[in-house]
């Protein structure tokens, strides 16, 4: 197959794509805002803000919906990175939103405080008027979000009510809406873990140290390999081992599973994102059972 | 690698759901974990066989509810390209959904069962995929194995359907005999049907040439933002934001600015901050321009001797997508790019029948799924190309002013 010299390639357009998603939320809202997790998602949505907005400033806010359980190595990365890009960073904790309103904190060996960013996140939409909501969301992420708008209209409860949701054509997207709406957007829908991946080797984007194999104490916790931090009860009948482990989301450190590997580069998660697909016709190699595009972003089922 | 972008569609138990099983898991997208689930799911239904169909079932089951049915996106890639999928069903109320899907793709697969051959629903289909100058098409004559994987079989659907879409101004069709159940001729060649020369469905899709399927001949640049520093540094920059939808720019270009006409040349293209000396659809670029102009957010650059139409009247053939019907004398907003105006639809000529494409009287009034030749006049000049010539510049939605509803799909015919 030979080549016309007009053939984009697929990073190109999805690039591309994304950008224009970020300018029309530029041109169509008043106060949009950029969720950031500090996970790999929104840190390539930062880079893609960099070649939209450069040499101007983002026009809107980076807002991270702080659990508490972050990864410390999350927080060095997500301050270091507002620092090299000068740009604004809002923090809402979820701490704040279980004293303000009286919640019962979450008990239980892992305490999960996922449930309650939803909370946060709507106090922090309300407080500072957003009409729409930049996140990472992919489409691929689950079946559910197979026929996720790009425009995703949401009611005043941050609902997703389906009779709000509009036909999306050709790449015009309408943002308007009433007061008390918002939109949630999500630039890289057409994105693939697997696409996400190759941008970030492309285009040399760092990433948070945790995405990359490193030794760990992990507390192992129905199959799963769970970090040993002071978020997570330990008992004395739990097994804590030490294992070469890397972590696919960014998620609270209490669940967000760690599974063995050896990648420490970018490349090498990518050889094992492409061996974990089957890799002969019908022969498939169940011991070597993960897959991460399967896997949701817990962080992201809290926000969106 | 480069990206296509295609829908299925065909009646409903035609197949389609078994053809994206088989597609990706013959092309080796699955992962383990998936094929797991995959395997406890057929084995509950009772089948020891891989029932595909259930790779896609989000949309199944929903089906089953009978709820909101809707555009479901898929994606898989191979060496060659990577492919995203619009799935649609197939029903008849569901020309929106149809049309929705079909407005960005490159390709699209009708389904046809061989035993019962062309039915209302492939022309349909075929209509709807013509009307949004998909470029290509594949007629994809399914359950081949129920007939006997028979030659003749698929020659006398073949030549049906070259019969019945006459005369549909349909571009580019491929016709492939396959069997979605049992793999033939959808990654792999079938031995059961030495009789046919062509490629199997995925070495299609991987070879098809799209990079034509862009205007590259029409250069328009639709601005979206305004990037203007406020540091010293960048005292007098002035950068227009944007995507080039069509043909491509150059540094020192003579272009023209609509609506107002101004003149000027471009100063430099910039992408990520580095001045380059052209840029092509789609890239997303910024331009900036030697003189210093008001332009704003829905302004378009083009090139000075390549003038696009500039009118308030627009004729269009349009799809109605809401729930109350639209009258004659209704007022709409109309949104072409990031250019938003007000309109008013002056009148409905006539209703176009999908299956037959015949002309119809409307009676002055559009229902849900209704397609019909319209006459808009809008509050202010927009910059349009006809749909067949520029899809990318011909297209524009129409939105309800209260509700802020996306109500109809729009394809300037001419001005
Ligand atoms: N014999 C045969 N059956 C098929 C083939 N493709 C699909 N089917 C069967 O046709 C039925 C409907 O298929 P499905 O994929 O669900 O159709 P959809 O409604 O178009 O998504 C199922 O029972 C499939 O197993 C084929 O190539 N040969």
């Amino acid at each position: 197959m030979s080549r016309h010299p007009y053939d984009f390639d697929y990073l190109d357009y999805l690039e591309s794509e994304a950008i224009h998603i970020l300018r029309e939320v530029a041109g169509q809202f008043e106060r949009p805002a950029l969720l950031f997790s500090g996970g790999k998602d929104s840190i390539t949505l930062v880079h893609l803000a960099l070649k939209a907005f450069r040499p101007g400033k983002f026009p809107f806010p980076l807002v991270h919906i702080d659990t508490g359980h972050n990864f410390p190595e999350v927080l060095q990365f997500r301050d270091a990175l507002i620092d090299r890009i000068g740009e604004r960073l809002i923090v809402r904790k979820v701490e704040d939103t279980i004293k303000q309103k009286n919640l019962e904190p979450p008990k239980g060996k892992l305490a999960s405080r996922n449930f309650l960013q939803a909370y946060t996140l709507l106090d922090t939409i309300e407080e500072f008027e957003f009409d729409a909501c930049i996140g990472g969301a992919r489409r691929d992420e689950e079946k559910a979000r197979a026929k996720e708008r790009i425009f995703s209209v949401r009611n005043e409860f941050g609902e997703w009510d389906p009779r709000l949701q509009r036909p999306e054509l050709w790449n015009i997207y309408n943002g308007k809406i009433h007061k008390g709406e918002n939109v949630r957007v999500f630039p890289i829908s057409n994105w693939t873990e697997l696409d996400v991946w190759h941008y970030i080797l492309r285009e040399n984007i760092a990433l948070p140290a945790i995405y990359y194999a490193h030794t760990r104490k992990c507390l192992v916790y129905e199959g799963q390999l769970v970090a040993v931090s002071p978020h997570i009860q330990i008992e004395p009948d739990d097994v804590i081992v030490e294992k070469t482990v890397r972590f696919r989301t960014v998620g609270d450190m209490n669940c967000t599973a760690a599974i063995e590997s050896q990648a420490r580069t970018t490349e090498e998660i990518i050889q094992e994102i492409l061996q974990s697909k089957i890799s002969e016709r019908g022969a498939t190699r169940i011991d070597d059972k993960f897959s991460e595009a399967a896997m949701e972003d817990r962080k992201k089922a809290g926000y969106f | 690698m480069d990206l296509l972008r295609f829908t299925t569609s065909g009646s409903v138990d035609d197949g389609k759901s078994t053809l994206i099983g088989r597609l990706l898991y013959d092309s080796e997208s699955i992962f383990i974990d998936q094929l797991q689930a995959l395997q406890r799911a057929s084995k509950h239904r009772g089948s020891e066989q891989l029932d595909l169909a259930l790779i896609t079932d989000g949309l199944r089951a929903e089906r089953e509810q009978g709820i909101t049915i809707d555009v479901a996106y898929k994606y898989f890639s191979t060496a060659k390209r990577k492919f995203i999928i619009a799935d649609t069903p197939g029903h008849i109320q569901y020309t929106r959904n149809m049309v929705t899907g079909a407005s960005t793709a490159n390709l699209a697969i009708i389904l046809v069962d061989a035993r019962q051959g062309v039915v209302e629903q492939t022309l349909r289909h075929t209509i709807i995929a013509t009307m949004l100058q998909i470029p290509h098409l594949v007629l994809c004559i399914n359950k081949m194995d129920l007939v006997q994987y028979s030659e003749d079989r698929f020659y006398e659907i073949v030549h049906a359907y070259q019969e019945a879409i006459k005369k549909l101004q349909v571009k580019d069709v491929y016709y492939i005999p396959i069997s979605a159940l049992h793999g033939d001729n959808v990654v792999y060649k079938s031995d059961r049907m030495p009789w046919y020369t062509g490629k199997p469905l995925l070495t299609y899709l991987e070879e098809v040439p799209i990079a034509l399927d862009i205007n590259q001949d029409i250069a328009r640049f639709p601005v979206q933002y305004v990037i203007r520093p406020q540091e010293d540094a960048y005292h007098d920059y002035r950068g227009y934001a944007g995507k080039i939808i069509s043909g491509a720019f150059h540094e020192g270009q003579a272009v023209s600015v609509w609506p107002s006409g101004w003149q000027s040349t471009i100063d430099r293209i910039e992408y990520a901050q580095q001045a380059i000396a052209s840029a092509r659809a789609p890239q997303s670029v910024v331009i900036l321009l030697k003189d210093d102009l008001d332009i704003s957010r829905g302004d378009m650059i083009t090139p000075a001797d390549q003038p696009p139409t500039l009118t308030q009247d627009v004729v269009a053939t349009i799809c109605w997508m809401d729930s109350t019907p639209l009258k004659t004398g209704d007022k709409l907003l109309l949104q072409h790019g990031p250019a938003v105006v007000r309109c008013v639809v002056k009148h409905i000529a006539y209703k176009i029948n999908i299956n037959s494409l015949s002309q119809e009287d409307a009676g002055g009034s559009l229902q849900l799924n209704d397609v019909a030749r319209v006459h808009i006049r809008t509050a202010k000049p927009i910059a349009i190309d006809p749909y067949a010539v520029n899809r990318a510049n011909g297209s524009a939605i129409l939105i309800n002013e209260t509700s802020f509803n996306t109500v109809g799909a729009c394809l300037i015919e001419e001005a």
